[in-house]
């Protein structure tokens, strides 16, 4: 009974939080340019999206933008967090003190505060304004992903292998990082999805002519959205529920060999 | 563990964040407490004391601090459930939380018009079930519900880690010695998940009371919130020093709260 109710309530917060992805994969077929009202099927939207060369390079911008900040935050983060082992814990934790700022802060603040930034310094808003900021906010996920992995760490390892003629470059390639991988792994694909998702930053530090989907949208909002961007988000959508599953299924193939 | 160089590769780290956190937020209050020509004046600070902008600020904090309220009432439960139905570290978390992040946040946002108009796919079931319809599109009530869609997976995320790490033996002692279910859910369990709840009442109230987006999509653009207006001082005015005087309102805040989560976590944690 109990567990009725609560996979019931489960159930419920689930249609509200994918209530409004479910509407906009409806309007993604829906051949009517208002949205209000339904006025057929058509795969229009998606035939369409691949000749528009706005939404297009906006995608791509997207993407290139959250890999890019996601693969240079995910260098520099895990090098600080591999620092950080060497260092007296009151450096340490004023490191993280700092770290914790852009996560607690507000975003508006973030981006307000590198938009003076860029202005101070006479750079020209575009791509590599809007590159430096979004590394800067993926930073703290990955360090906040490495850093308690660090801690579980079997320090002795690193230690044999020095022991054994190793360098330290070589020792932390051979010996640490692949006990850091996952870690590493998963505060890359933080950084990449937060950076993927990111609207207020970018539009404080976004120049003119330069599109993420989001500020795209955000543009649109008024004017009424292209149906075409319903298209391309169903496909993202749909093409990370796919990826997930396929992920899914292979712990456990994995967990099977290290159980032993 | 001795070498201090290899300390060094934290350097390049330590000074992007002085580059990119410190340096910026010392730019804010730079401009804060100057005027157009550099001289120090406390008047774009004060600009909080006007009409529009002090409404704002108050309308802000209603909203952040209602839809912080119903983001609990929410997410309690539903960590709760989540510990007895989902196995530890499973990738069923991710797949509710993070996987709709993946359909861009503005566009789900968005897609609550749809949901919430006149004539809008809500209002569409209530009339075919025979109910009455409501309309809260362009009114408080959706930035709330905006606020609540938004943000409620930052306020079940940290209640669900620290629920599912409290020792299951404590919560079969109290049982054992006699407790009943709200007794343990009371005096064991809600205790001890206390870190969890305060880490997820900041990530929850410091976006709902700087937003701009939410009060944008869902607002009707007839609602200001603090964040609106700072927005529009950036962007449409460029008036910087008005801009970086209302974000230190903003800042403090954002430094307020924090102050009182970090209180309540000495004492109870």
């Amino acid at each position: 009974m109990k567990k009725t109710v609560g996979r019931l309530y489960l159930t419920l917060v689930l249609i509200f939080l994918y209530a409004p992805i479910a509407t906009l994969m409806v309007l993604s077929f829906n051949s009517s340019k208002s949205r209000a009202h339904w006025g057929g099927f058509t795969f229009e939207w998606y035939l369409g999206l691949i000749s528009n060369e706005e939404i297009m390079d906006a995608f791509r911008t997207t993407l290139i933008l959250a890999f890019l900040s996601a693969f240079i935050a995910t260098v520099l983060g895990t090098a600080a967090c591999t620092g950080m082992q060497f260092m007296r814990r009151r450096y340490r934790s004023i490191i993280m003190g700092i770290t914790n700022i852009p996560m607690l802060n507000a975003d508006i603040v973030t981006g307000v505060s590198l938009m003076l930034l860029f202005i101070a310094a006479r750079v020209s808003m575009g791509f590599t304004t809007v590159l430096l900021s979004h590394i800067t906010f993926n930073i703290p996920y990955v360090i906040l992903s490495v850093m308690p992995r660090y801690r579980e760490l079997n320090k002795s390892t690193y230690e044999a292998a020095l022991d054994l003629g190793a360098g330290p470059v070589y020792a932390f390639f051979k010996v640490v990082l692949p006990d850091l991988m996952g870690a590493v792994l998963s505060g890359f694909l933080m950084s990449f999805t937060m950076s993927l998702d990111d609207f207020i930053i970018t539009h404080f530090t976004q120049g003119p002519g330069f599109d993420t989907l989001s500020t795209k949208i955000y543009s649109e909002v008024k004017k009424g959205i292209n149906p075409e961007i319903y298209a391309l988000s169903t496909i993202m959508f749909l093409a990370v529920l796919i990826l997930l599953f396929f992920v899914n299924y292979r712990p456990h193939l994995d967990k099977e060999n290290v159980k032993k | 563990m001795k070498d201090s160089r290899n300390s060094l590769v934290t350097a390049p780290y330590l000074l992007w964040s002085v580059g990119f956190i410190i340096i910026p937020l010392i730019m804010i209050i730079y401009y804060a407490f100057t005027g157009p020509d550099g001289s120090f004046t406390t008047r774009n600070v004060g600009d909080i004391i006007y009409f529009v902008n002090m409404k704002a600020l108050m309308l802000s904090i209603a909203l952040s601090l209602v839809s912080t309220c119903m983001c609990l009432l929410i997410a309690y439960p539903l960590a709760l459930v989540l510990t007895q139905v989902v196995e530890k570290n499973s990738s069923l978390m991710a797949l509710i939380f993070i996987l709709p992040m993946w359909m861009n946040s503005l566009l789900r946002t968005f897609a609550w018009q749809n949901i919430l108009e006149r004539k809008g796919v809500l209002n569409g079931i209530l009339v075919f079930l025979g109910l009455q319809p409501f309309y809260i599109i362009n009114k408080p009530p959706a930035i709330i519900l905006g606020m609540v869609y938004d943000f409620l997976p930052f306020m079940v995320l940290p209640i669900y880690n620290s629920v599912s790490e409290i020792d299951k033996d404590l919560i079969n002692a109290a049982r054992d010695l006699g407790a009943g279910s709200f007794q343990t859910l009371y005096r064991v369990i809600w205790p001890l998940s206390l870190p969890g709840v305060i880490s997820g009442i900041t990530m929850v109230f410091v976006p709902s009371l700087t937003t701009f987006v939410i009060s944008d999509i869902l607002g009707g653009g007839k609602i200001l919130l603090i964040g609106n207006i700072i927005e529009q001082l950036f962007t449409q005015d460029s008036d910087w020093n008005a801009g970086a005087g209302l974000s230190v309102i903003l800042m403090i805040f954002i430094v307020i709260s924090m102050i009182i989560t970090a209180k309540y976590d000495r004492e109870d944690g």
